[in-house]
């Protein structure tokens, strides 16, 4: 059943790869960029005490789930000819997609990094208010400390990212050869009826995913024992 | 630890930097809001390579309904809007949308039905008749429901079987809200009725029961038109490029190539730019 697909796989049926390399170019970026905003949040909501600091957090949780469609809708209408940001003539690229990813999974990355830098904060406080090095000391400290265990918040908002399909076809516009990832071509797939290529392609797109989670468990495990060892 | 660190993060650049230089570097192109149509028949991917070839101009295509498209190109997101609903075209471009609209091709609906045939209507030609026995017979129906061409043809069939659809839809008449390709799996899996373009249909792979049920009304001729968005409006549309791609699908070249799609022998879609008023 999963066989068409997996011809073109082993075949290197420049197609497929092009959509493989598209979905990983976009979402790795959307998940960098969202580290950049995320870590550094989930950091501050962790140790900075401040009014309202109670909602924020509870928004940023809440925002973990908005649906990918919504979120698609909203960049769609941001960056469309008629939108406020329209003169930037990005809609239906990859950057577009990429600015959508990116503002789904940031609070799915935030939320998780708050999570895990409180837990540290706990541990860590005595000692980082006598090195007196500042909130921005002790949010760099915290996130360096806790590289490998934030690895989990970054795996998840990647797997958020590479899986979604409703904000990448609504600023992406799924264009053969342009914006085409693995997710929307599953969806048109399956409007073409052809089940087979579909599932295959939902196959290929989960063993994509094992193989860098894989990647990012060796990382983590070697990073760990090093780090152990200095 | 610090090389690891910087392993990563050249790893992350170099993956970006490999990832945009495929997507970069194509400025020559044009973006044409089209319909599911066109695209899930293939109808797209055997003309744009042939016109690459000619004239260098990559043509990035949307799939979408016709009601969806039109509205692409009313924002200004779009260079060109290739549709099938001829009134909803006029008035597109009478609101100063898009500049002229071209006639470029035809195909047909069908009316595709489970091989058990509850309405008894398989190999009628009446398409008004079939409709009424499929509503007496109560028989499954599933519309596209997206303000689709496809859709407003719908629509329209109906008004003109004398049934007043939005009253006297029951539990058979199924409103999906999707385009094309879903309808027809809703269709499969439920051994539905369901009016579709004859390109979607002979590319589609999934039919499980489903056959033709109606087909070779004159009622169920299809329209095909092209415009270019109106540059005065919009005044980032790619008029040249744009108006070349449009000159093109209607130069003798052009509708030969469209003549010359063919899935398993039989022609898709019949080119008709030169026909007065189609």
């Amino acid at each position: 059943m999963f066989s068409s697909a997996f011809e073109l796989l082993i075949t290197g049926d420049p197609g497929l790869y092009r959509i493989i390399g598209l979905s990983l170019y976009v979402s790795l970026t959307a998940t960098l960029i969202a580290a950049l905003v995320g870590l550094p949040l989930g950091a501050l909501l962790a140790l900075k005490e401040f009014p309202g600091r109670g909602a924020v957090i509870v928004i940023v949780n809440a925002l973990m789930g908005m649906p990918p469609v919504v979120v698609g809708l909203a960049v769609f209408l941001l960056l469309s000819r008629s939108g406020p940001l329209g003169s930037f003539g990005i809609l239906f690229t990859p950057r577009a997609m990429i600015i959508a990813q990116a503002i789904l999974i940031t609070p799915i990355i935030a939320a998780l990094a708050r999570q895990t830098i409180a837990d540290l904060w706990v541990q860590y406080r005595d000692e980082l208010a006598g090195m007196n090095i500042g909130t921005a000391g002790s949010v760099a400290t915290l996130l360096w400390d806790g590289r490998f265990s934030l690895l989990t918040a970054l795996l998840a908002g990647f797997g958020r990212a590479s899986a979604e399909v409703g904000a990448v076809i609504i600023v992406g516009g799924n264009i053969d050869g342009f914006t085409r990832t693995m997710t929307t071509a599953i969806a048109l797939e399956t409007s073409k009826g052809d089940l087979p290529l579909a599932i295959g392609l939902g196959a290929v797109l989960l063993i994509i995913v094992i193989a860098i989670n894989a990647i990012a468990w060796t990382v983590r495990r070697t990073g760990e024992r090093l780090a152990g060892a200095a | 630890m610090f090389k690891l660190k910087s392993a990563i993060v050249m790893g992350f650049a170099a993956l970006a930097l490999a990832a945009a230089q495929n997507v970069a570097a194509q400025d020559k192109s044009i973006v044409v809001a089209s319909t599911t149509s066109t695209v899930d028949s293939g109808l797209f991917s055997h003309l744009l390579p042939l016109f690459k070839a000619k004239t260098g101009i990559e043509v990035r295509v949307i799939s979408q309904g016709t009601g969806q498209a039109l509205d692409t190109g009313r924002r200004g997101d779009a260079d060109v809007v290739f549709v099938h609903a001829k009134s909803q075209e006029e008035k597109f471009v009478a609101d100063g949308f898009g500049v002229k609209r071209s006639p470029v091709m035809y195909n047909d609906f069908v009316l595709v039905g489970p091989k058990g045939d509850p309405a008894k209507i398989n190999g009628t030609k009446d398409i008004a008749a079939a409709l009424a026995k499929i509503k007496s017979a109560g028989a499954t129906f599933i519309s596209r429901g997206d303000k689709s061409g496809t859709h407003s043809a719908e629509l329209n069939l109906w008004k003109i079987a004398g049934i007043d659809i939005a009253a006297d839809k029951g539990q058979w008449y199924r409103d999906i809200g999707q385009g094309m390709g879903a309808a027809l799996n809703a269709a499969s899996a439920s051994n539905a009725y369901v009016l579709t373009d004859r390109g979607t249909w002979l590319s589609f792979k999934n039919r499980g029961e489903l056959v033709i049920s109606v087909e070779g009304d004159k009622r169920l001729f299809n329209q095909y038109g092209v415009m270019l968005v109106n540059p005065t409006k919009h005044p980032h549309v790619k008029k040249d490029l744009a108006q070349s791609f449009i000159d093109w699908l209607v130069s003798t070249e052009g509708q030969k190539a469209i003549s010359g799609y063919k899935i398993n022998g039989e022609q898709l879609f019949f080119p008709n730019a030169t026909v007065p008023g189609a």
